[in-house]
């Protein structure tokens, strides 16, 4: 080893330290924000000990030089712009972007090696397998990853519905064709590499996209997650295929990090990762149960009913829904809050681990708006109190707050966990319409005696509310 | 053959590490997570830089290894900063907490 390798070696394991620390770091609330950027300190230098050796040895000419800044200017620029500009809402659609991205770059790194090999390797040794293999799975893992991020995040800006042939039996013959497809143009790959390759890349980019389409919305977080771990998957086969043991350790931690989270996230709905895979969407399934799901017996109500309501209460407890974030009302619920307390009232958030459309979505969204860290109560711990709360305000929040998840075993909700808001002793709920929530199912909870609608935008309703509550003079103290 | 030898332990030990590692986080923080997460899985940028040094006149090998530089810094640069969006609303708020 001469210096510069030296130097290389060194700062690669120093950037595989910072990067374990800044992982382990983003799990506590106090460190994360240190660790986020601890993890992008060590990928800064990841990338000049790269530099360093290649400078130190073969040297790096102007040609390369100015394509590696036009392409770092370009992907950096954007990049930063994106980040800038997209809103809090729409985290789960920018990190599957950034995410179908980093599949995409992995791709064509082994795409670029299948055609112009690094090195010549003897034709029929293991290496030569192993760098076939690993860039079969670099093309195959990046593409699914790739197309899957994009339809992922079309689905959740709502550029893509779910077309209904994906809903019937075909989808399975469709990505089966597509998986076959698949395997035959990779196990041809082995006699040698040629452009058997761009079959593989398009049937695992329709694959990506066979997969992803049938799921329905309420399922996306996981599989963005999912596809998260492809991700590193794909960065630590590309790790085999330029022969970087950083990237392989980078993306076996990333790998297997989206792993656990797509556990835990299955665990909060109640699903398991094969019936989202391939069980289709949810309302499908259900629809002969819907078709009897016409509501009666529905009350509604004024802003100036539920304001009267809420002076009388003692405790109050908030809670936030994927609505709540689509109508951007996060400020203006803090304000209501805000009056409340002036009055004494006690207000709590009851945060759903699957409330919105990702694990945290909503903690994100009320710390956003000075929502104090100790009023967000998990599910567990707000569910016992829920017979001792006068009033529940359930802010454009529907499956998660649905009774049916305990009380009907026919319903597919049925032993999803699910705050119990009904044990309170009235309930307002603050909705656009009647129609059914991301799992189109049903909620009994809109019938209940004790249950009242206050239908419209939650921000134009909770604008009204704190209106009526000004008026009654409420937090003037 | 060393190489794949270490590289297959490298591989085996980098992921137990990512299992332990994640195994404890609240519910909070699953967004930022998973977003800085993705944000690492960007490393291929490091794949792609290589690409580029190794065969400086191959102009398709240059073009490639250029855009696939290009995602993966939209990936990486994107991703922290995104993070760390996220993030700063909490740090904020802990604060707050201990005055």
């Amino acid at each position: 080893m001469n210096t510069p390798e030296l130097l290389k070696f060194a700062i690669d394991l120093i950037a595989v330290l910072l990067l374990a620390l800044g992982i382990k770091g983003l799990s506590k609330v106090r460190s994360a924000r240190a660790a986020n950027r601890i993890a992008a300190l060590a990928m800064a230098l990841a990338a000049i000990g790269v530099l360093i050796n290649s400078v130190g040895n073969t040297g790096i000419t102007i040609n390369s030089w100015s394509w590696i800044i036009i392409g770092s200017l370009i992907g950096g620029v954007l990049g930063v712009l994106t980040a800038q500009r997209v809103p809090m809402t729409a985290m789960p659609e920018t990190v599957a972007l950034f995410n179908g991205c980093g599949g995409m770059s992995s791709l064509l790194v082994a795409l670029g090696v299948a055609f112009y090999p690094l090195e010549t390797i003897p034709n029929n040794s293991v290496d030569n397998l192993i760098e076939t293999l690993s860039i079969i799975i670099s093309i195959f893992v990046g593409a699914i990853t790739f197309s899957g991020s994009i339809i992922a995040m079309a689905k959740l800006q709502g550029w893509l519905s779910t077309p209904n042939w994906t809903q019937s039996k075909v989808r399975h013959a469709v990505n089966i064709t597509f998986a076959i497809i698949c395997l035959i143009a990779s196990i041809q790959s082995f006699q040698g590499i040629n452009n058997v390759i761009f079959l593989l890349l398009i049937a695992s980019l329709l694959l990506g996209i066979g997969v992803t389409l049938s799921i329905g919305g309420a399922d996306m977080p996981v599989v963005i997650s999912l596809l998260n771990s492809y991700s590193g998957i794909a960065a630590a086969s590309a790790g085999f295929v330029v022969g970087s043991q950083l990237l392989i350790v980078a993306g076996a931690m990333v790998g297997a990090a989206g792993l656990i989270l797509t556990q835990v996230m299955c665990k909060g709905m109640n699903r398991s990762l094969l019936s989202v895979l391939f069980g289709g969407s949810l309302s499908k399934n259900s629809n002969n149960k819907s078709k009897d799901g016409e509501y009666k017996n529905i009350t509604s109500c004024s802003s100036e009913e539920c304001a009267l309501t809420l002076e009388a209460a003692e405790r109050v407890v908030i809670v936030p829904g994927y609505g709540l974030a689509v109508a951007q009302a996060q400020h203006t619920l803090r304000e209501v809050t805000r009056l409340l307390e002036a009055e004494g009232i006690e207000v709590s958030y009851a945060i759903h681990p699957v409330a919105g459309r990702m694990p945290g979505h909503m903690n994100v969204l009320l710390a956003e708006a000075d929502v104090p860290y100790e009023q967000l109560k998990e599910m567990d711990v707000i569910n016992p109190e829920f017979p001792a709360t006068d009033v529940v305000l359930v802010l454009g929040a529907n499956d998660v707050v649905n009774p049916q998840a305990k009380n009907d075993p026919d319903s597919p909700l049925y032993g999803m966990p699910v705050l119990d808001v009904n044990e309170a002793k009235t309930i307002f709920v603050v909705k656009r319409g009647m129609s059914a929530g991301y799992s189109g199912i049903k909620n009994d909870l809109f019938e209940m005696q004790n249950t009242s609608m206050l239908f419209g935008d939650a921000k134009k309703v909770l604008a009204d509310l704190m209106v009526e509550l000004k008026e009654l003079g409420i937090g003037k103290k | 053959m060393t190489f794949l030898n270490e590289a297959l332990w490298v591989l085996l030990l980098g992921s137990l590490l990512g299992l332990e590692l994640i195994g404890k986080v609240p519910p909070t923080l699953h967004t930022p997570l998973m977003s800085g997460a993705n944000a690492i899985s960007g490393i291929t940028m490091l794949a792609a830089l290589t690409l580029i040094i190794k065969v400086p006149d191959n102009p398709p090998l240059l073009l490639i290894g250029s855009i696939s530089l290009g995602f993966a810094l939209f990936n990486v640069v994107g991703g922290f900063l995104v993070t760390d969006r996220m993030l700063a609303m909490f740090s904020r708020k802990s604060k707050g907490n201990r005055k």
